[in-house]
C-alpha cells in the first residue's frame, strides 16, 4: 500500500510581485515502509513540500493542483483543518532540523511527553510509562528517571533523540524528518541515522527525509526525489539516483560534493548559475539555463520519461545519460 | 606553528556561571569550563579548522579570541602583541586587523541596511575616512564575486549562498590578517558550499589572509585546511596537518568521527568505529580521560589518570594508548560496541 501519493501537486503563492509558482507538477510515492529521501538545494521547494502535506502553508500558498492522498483516504490539500488537525502529531508526525526549538523549554521532558498523548484513554500512570518505554527505545539510558528533566539538561544528540521519541509516540503512519541531523557532528549523525532506521522498521512506519547532506541520503533511504525550483526532476530507487543519475541537475549535484573527492583539490566545481526566479520561470526546462548539455529542443518543457524499476527523469536527454556515453 | 605565529592561543579556558545559591548548597559545580586549557597558533596566510560537535566550545573558543568573551585563564597573542582581557575600547582597533564572520549567513546581516551600507559599515565603524565608498563597494563586490546590481538589495533579497559573498566582503574590508569564519558553510548547499570555499580559498592566496575555520563538516576541512583540531568537550584532543590527520589519526574520537563520515554511495562498505552515542555533561565531566566513557579502546588507565598532551611536531594528541595507523576497535565482551 501507498501511504501518501503525491500527484501533479502544485503549490503557489501571491506575493506583492506577481503569483509565484513553488511547487509545480509534483508527483511521488511514499510506500509503506519505505524511506524517502528528498535532496535538492536550498529554494528548491523542500520545505513548501512538508508545509503542504502537513496543511500549514502561508496565508498567501494555496495549493493550485494536483492532490496528496493519504493512506488511500485523505487529500491532504481538500480535508478541512479539524480533519487535518486528527491526522498531525497521531498519523503523521515530524522531526525538525532544531530539537531545542521543539521542546518547551518551561516543561519536564515527561510532562510534555504525556501531553502530547492527550487523545488516548490511558491513566496518566500509563502515559508515563509509554513516555518512559518510548525514551529507552531511543536508546536514553535510565528513561524513568530522566522524563523529570528538563530539555536543556541533555546534549543536542540526546533532545534529538527525544525529539524523535516524541514523533513517534503515537506509532504514526508517516514521519517526515526536516534535516534531523545537520546540527550532530559525524558520530552523532550516524548513531541517529542508525536509530531512525530501526525505529522505523519496528514501527512499520515510512519516512519522508530531507537532508542536504547526499552521503546521509545514500546510507538510509530506499528511494530518492530529486528537486529543483519546484519540480521533481527526477525520482528512483537510491541506487539508480546515485549510480546512475539520468538528469543532468543530480549529475552535477554529485559532482560538487566535496564528499567525492579525496584529498584536495585547488576548485571544487560548482553549477554555474542561479536558481531561476520562481514568479518567471524559463519557458522550457526549467534547468536548461544552466545545463551544460541544454540543446534547442530544451525550449521546450520536457516530458517525464521513465525507465524500468520506476526510475523517472524529467529531461529530453534522459534516455542518454552523459554517464553512459562516458563509458561508451 | 613555531616562532612567527599571528595568532597563539595558549592554555586557554572560558568559563560559565551556572546554577545559584541552591546549586552552591546542595554541592553541584557553580561553574562550567566550556573551553578548557585550548593551546594552538596560526601562522601567517594559514587555514587553521576546528572541528567537533555542537556544544564542544568551538564558536565559546572563537569568541573568546575576538574578544567578545572574557577568558577565565591562559593567554592570547596576536601579531605578538597580548590580547587577553583587553577592554573593548583597547580591542577595537585590533578588530580591524581580525575579522568575524558569524553562522548564519542572512541573520548576521542587519536587515535594514542594503548590500552597499554592508559592505561599507566597517569603514563607518572603524572612522576609516577619505576614501570613496562607492569605489569600494565596487571593489569589494567584487572580490567575492558580485556585480553593482546587488549594492541595493537587501538581505531578504539574497540567496543564502549570496548572503554569504556578503559576509566575507565585509569581513575583507579592512584588509584584515585574520578572519575568524563560524560555519561558513553551513546550511549552504553543496553546489553553493563549494562557490564559498573556492572563494575563501582564492581570497587566502591574493591577499594572504589567514583563516580559522570552525564547521563540523569533515569533507569541507579537507579542502580547505592546511591544519586542524578536533574539539571535545572544550579541550582540543588532536591537532595536526590535515592531510596526515585525515591519513592516521591518533586520538580514538578523531579516529571515530573520520569513520562515521557518511559517504555520498549507497554500496560503500563502512568500516565504522560505532561510539555510544551518551556524550558526557560540562556540569560531571568525567574523571582520567574525558573521552574513556565512550572509547572502544579504553583500558583501566585511562579511567583514572588524565593523560598529558603528548606527539611530535606538529602533531599532537591527548591520549593514553594513541592508535597505529588503521588499529581497530577491539571486540568487547557484548561483541561490537553499539
Amino acid at each position: 500500500m501507498t501511504v501518501l501519493a503525491v500527484d501533479g501537486l502544485t503549490v503557489e503563492f501571491a506575493t506583492e510581485r506577481g503569483t509565484l509558482t513553488a511547487l509545480r507538477e509534483v508527483s511521488f510515492d511514499i510506500p509503506e515502509r519505505a524511506i524517502v529521501g528528498v535532496v535538492g538545494e536550498s529554494g528548491c521547494g523542500k520545505s513548501t513540500l512538508i508545509n503542504a502535506i502537513l496543511g500549514l502553508l502561508a496565508d498567501n500558498g494555496d495549493v493550485a493542483g494536483g492532490s496528496m492522498i493519504f493512506e488511500g483516504r485523505h487529500d491532504l490539500g481538500q480535508i478541512g483543518p479539524e480533519a487535518m488537525r486528527a491526522l498531525r502529531g497521531q498519523r503523521i508526525a515530524t522531526v525538525f532540523q532544531d530539537p531545542m526549538g521543539a521542546l518547551n523549554p518551561v516543561l519536564s521532558v515527561g510532562r510534555q511527553m504525556v501531553n502530547i498523548q492527550y487523545r488516548s484513554n490511558l491513566s496518566q500512570r500509563e502515559k508515563a510509562a509509554r513516555a518512559a518505554a518510548m525514551l529507552r527505545k531511543v536508546r536514553i539510558p535510565d528513561p524513568e528517571r530522566q522524563l523529570d528533566r528538563f530539555p536543556h539538561e541533555f546534549s543536542g544528540g540526546m533532545k534529538q533523540r527525544i525529539a524523535i521519541a516524541m514523533a513517534l509516540m503515537m506509532e504514526p503512519a508517516l514521519l517526515i524528518a526536516d534535516e534531523p541531523t545537520t546540527a550532530l557532528d559525524a558520530t552523532l549523525e550516524v548513531a541517529t541515522i542508525e536509530l531512525l532506521h530501526d525505529l522505523q522498521r519496528d514501527i512499520g512506519c515510512s519516512i519522508l527525509f530531507i537532508s542536504h547532506h547526499l552521503g546521509v541520503i545514500a546510507e538510509l533511504c530506499d528511494q530518492v526525489i530529486v528537486m529543483y525550483a519546484g519540480e521533481v526532476v527526477e525520482r528512483g530507487t537510491v541506487r539508480q539516483i546515485f549510480h546512475n543519475p539520468r538528469h543532468p541537475y543530480t549529475a552535477k549535484l554529485f559532482e560538487c560534493d566535496p564528499a567525492r573527492l579525496h584529498g584536495r583539490s585547488r576548485t571544487l566545481p560548482t553549477i554555474p548559475g542561479e536558481v531561476p526566479d520562481l514568479r518567471a520561470r524559463p519557458k522550457g526546462c526549467v534547468f536548461a539555463p544552466r545545463c551544460h548539455r541544454a540543446t534547442e529542443q530544451c525550449g521546450e518543457r520536457p516530458p517525464a520519461q521513465t525507465f524500468e524499476g520506476g526510475h523517472a527523469a524529467l529531461c529530453w536527454l534522459a534516455d542518454k545519460p552523459e554517464l553512459a556515453e562516458a563509458q561508451g | 606553528m613555531t616562532g612567527d605565529a599571528l595568532l597563539s592561543v595558549d592554555n586557554v579556558s572560558v568559563t560559565f556561571a551556572v546554577g545559584g545559591l541552591a546549586a552552591r548548597l546542595a554541592g553541584r559545580p557553580t561553574t562550567i569550563a566550556a573551553v578548557a586549557g585550548v593551546s594552538f597558533a596560526v601562522g601567517k596566510g594559514e587555514t587553521f579548522a576546528l572541528v567537533g560537535e555542537s556544544g564542544s566550545g568551538k564558536t565559546t573558543l572563537a569568541r573568546a579570541i575576538n574578544g567578545l568573551q572574557s577568558v577565565a585563564g591562559g593567554s592570547i597573542h596576536f601579531e605578538g602583541d597580548s590580547i587577553t582581557e583587553l577592554s573593548g575600547a583597547a580591542m577595537k582597533p585590533l578588530r580591524r586587523r581580525m575579522a568575524m564572520m558569524f553562522q548564519d549567513p542572512v541573520g548576521s546581516l542587519s536587515p535594514r541596511l542594503t548590500v552597499r551600507a554592508l559592505v561599507t559599515e566597517p569603514f563607518r565603524i572603524h572612522g576609516v575616512e577619505g576614501r570613496d565608498l562607492n569605489a569600494e563597494t565596487e571593489r569589494l563586490l567584487s572580490l567575492v564575486g558580485l556585480n553593482m546590481d546587488f549594492a541595493d538589495r537587501y538581505p531578504h533579497q539574497l540567496s543564502g549562498g549570496q548572503a554569504r559573498r556578503v559576509g566575507v566582503a565585509r569581513a575583507i574590508a579592512l584588509d584584515p590578517a585574520l578572519i575568524i569564519a563560524d560555519e561558513p558553510t553551513a546550511g549552504l548547499d553543496v553546489s553553493v558550499q563549494g562557490e564559498v570555499l573556492n572563494l575563501l580559498n582564492d581570497l587566502r592566496e591574493r591577499l594572504g589572509v589567514s583563516m580559522v575555520i570552525i564547521t563540523h563538516n569533515l569533507h569541507v576541512v579537507r579542502q580547505i585546511a592546511d591544519r586542524m583540531a578536533v574539539m571535545y568537550l572544550g579541550r582540543l584532543v588532536e591537532q595536526g596537518e590535515t592531510e596526515s590527520v585525515y591519513t592516521a589519526p591518533r586520538h580514538p574520537y578523531t579516529a571515530a568521527l573520520l569513520s562515521a563520515n557518511p559517504e555520498p554511495d549507497p554500496d560503500l562498505a563502512r568500516e565504522r568505529i560505532t561510539l555510544p552515542a551518551e556524550v558526557p555533561s560540562l556540569m560531571a565531566r568525567p574523571g582520567g580521560c574525558e573521552f574513556h566513557t565512550r572509547c572502544p579502546w579504553v583500558r583501566e588507565n585511562c579511567r583514572t589518570e588524565p593523560p598529558a598532551p603528548a606527539g611530535e611536531g606538529e602533531r599532537r594528541y591527548t591520549c593514553h594508548h594513541p592508535l597505529q595507523p588503521g588499529e581497530r576497535p577491539p571486540k568487547t565482551e557484548e561483541g561490537v560496541h553499539v
